[in-house]
């Protein structure tokens, strides 16, 4: 399945400052794949340094929007979203500087 | 010696003479704005008589005509400056953010506009606020945005607030305005003011900027969702950068605070749709906005959910600085976590330049950051690369190993203001070099105490 990964408000940082990652990932034998799998996906393999600053517990750490498609994730379930083909996430920290 | 004296002695006479004529100028601005205070109350009284033979939406032949452009939009009109003469905003920090609002607002029309700024104007804001000018380096910025913006309009009524929002004064000043501006730069702040807004009812137009991003929404505003519906608990203290530490392009937040005033003005003059249920992400690198759908209001929302009895005696009691980890101040922290027996002060490190001890000093800031200015002779390596890095600790430590049996050289560390250098003398200590010390205040302090000329960023 390809997506396209996009990592924003300083998350980049923690993937060799890299923005945008068109990345195959594998659901398994579904052609499917829930949200979270794809955070553990990225965790694996995206993340190169402070894991923490991404993830807490099995979700994302506060301060992170998550979007499936330009739509908050909270919409389409969060971590049950179902990610097709072509899908495009973002994650993104929010920021307070001013 | 005599002419460097005399130079000396000119430029103190100059810096006093300037001091001076600063003292008189601020006299004569207080003056004038008196005036013009009472100028306007004797105006909108005249003005009273001249309505009646106006149209009903009450605005002067001067508002007509310095609003021209705006009346002949067909979407925006009469009834758009007129509601929007009749409306107030407050505008939370004369920053980034709230300068260009500030500006666009004053010119705008609105009937009343806030400012709420506890800082003074630094050199260093100029590139980004772009209300401030450099005559007012040293004032508190709300003299110098509200001078400003009278410049632009002098029929704007404006409130100076020169004091940080807190929970103490928090609901007075907000109860005054029809609209916030979150135009602050910190999480406590940001949490501050969106709950103080889901108290009073009011609309909250958020903007934020850093780096070469921003973003921007608007909150509590008809039943849409409030920042805590979307951020119920704070980020990581790590995570939250300040411009003062992690860098700003200025036009960033200068395009996100236009687009604040946008809203503001959209939502005052119930013109259009304003950004609620939805939130712009800017990447100025890329030159790419996104406009994403975000979650509506969420009933399990600790302030404004169903079920939540958020009152104005909970946001007085609530402690935010706690909640976030941070302090609502700008000013920068001061860890301590070295023992006075690891830590010398610039002073002392001078000392052991003049007497020759033998030493490697490593400077553990970012190498963006030591590109701007460093000390003589320091190792860059940032704190994050320590660990990888030892060796190159090692055999620079060996070079300056004298030949006789001598001690051997000493570690230093230094950065920034004295924060990551404690915490890389910590790493150091664990990974053997249980000497390593740290230079208290980072560069900042050899600037001021040792070396007035080194530049500070
Ligand atoms: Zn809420």
């Amino acid at each position: 399945m390809q997506l396209t990964l996009e990592f924003g408000g300083g998350l980049e940082l923690l993937c060799d400052s890299v923005k945008v990652h068109d990345v195959k990932v594998d659901g398994g034998d579904e052609k499917k794949m829930s949200m979270k799998n794809l955070l553990h996906w990225v965790r694996t393999n995206l993340i190169k340094e402070r894991p923490e600053m991404f993830m807490k517990g099995d979700t994302v750490r506060p301060g992170i929007l998550v979007l499936v498609n330009d739509c908050d994730w909270e919409l389409s379930g969060q971590l049950e979203t179902v990610l097709e083909d072509k899908d495009v996430i973002v994650f993104i920290s929010t920021l307070h500087g001013g | 010696m005599a002419s460097s004296d005399g130079a000396v002695d000119d430029a103190s006479r100059i810096r006093r003479e300037i001091e001076a004529l600063k003292n008189e100028r601020s006299d004569i601005d207080r003056q004038i704005s008196d005036l013009e205070t009472q100028l306007r109350g004797l105006q909108s009284k005249t003005e009273v008589v001249h309505n009646d033979g106006l149209a009903a939406h009450g605005l002067s032949p001067d508002l007509i005509y310095r609003h021209s452009r705006h009346l002949m939009l067909p979407s925006f009109g009469v009834q758009g400056q007129s509601k929007l003469s009749k409306s107030s905003v407050l505008v939370v920090g004369a920053g980034g953010l709230g300068s260009p609002a500030l500006l666009y607002l004053a010119a705008c029309g609105l009937g009343k506009i806030g400012i709420v700024d506890h800082d003074v104007v630094e050199l260093n804001n100029l590139h980004r606020q772009v209300i401030h000018s450099e005559e007012y380096i040293g004032s508190p910025k709300v003299e110098s945005a509200a001078a400003a913006c009278l410049k632009i309009n002098s029929t704007v009524l404006i409130t100076k607030h020169q004091e940080a929002l807190r929970t103490t004064n928090a609901l007075d000043i907000v109860s005054k305005y029809d609209i916030v501006i979150d135009a602050t730069d910190n999480a406590p702040s940001r949490y501050l003011i969106n709950d103080c807004c889901v108290v009073l009812g009011k609309p909250l137009v958020s903007g934020a900027a850093i780096g070469m991003e921003g973003q921007l929404t608007v909150y509590n505003y008809k039943g849409g969702p409030c920042y805590r519906c979307l951020f119920p608990l704070p980020p990581p203290t790590t995570a939250c950068q300040r411009c003062s530490d992690s860098g700003v392009l200025g036009v960033v937040p200068g395009i996100i605070g236009c687009l604040q005033a946008l809203e503001a003005i959209k939502i005052a003059s119930s013109v259009g749709e304003p950004l609620s249920g939805r939130m712009l992400l800017l990447d100025s690198l890329s030159t790419k906005i996104r406009i994403v759908k975000i979650r509506g209001r969420s009933s399990q929302c600790e302030v404004c959910g169903e079920n939540s009895f958020f009152t104005p005696q909970h946001f007085k009691g609530f402690d935010y600085e706690k909640f976030t980890q941070t302090p609502l101040s700008v000013a920068p922290v001061k860890l301590s976590l070295l023992t006075p027996d690891f830590r010398i002060t610039a002073k002392e490190y001078k000392q052991r330049i003049v007497q020759g001890e033998a030493h490697v000093l490593v400077d553990v800031r970012p190498e963006h950051h030591f590109k701007i200015v460093s000390l003589p002779n320091a190792l860059n390596i940032p704190l994050t690369m320590i660990e990888q890095r030892v060796g190159d600790i090692s055999s620079a430590l060996k070079e300056k190993q004298p030949n006789s049996s001598g001690s051997s050289p000493h570690l230093y560390v230094v950065c920034r203001r004295g924060n990551d250098s404690q915490r890389a003398v910590q790493l150091l200590h664990k990974l053997g070099f249980v000497a390593a010390r740290d230079i208290i205040g980072g560069i900042e302090s050899w600037a001021r105490e040792v070396d007035p000329k080194f530049p500070t960023y």
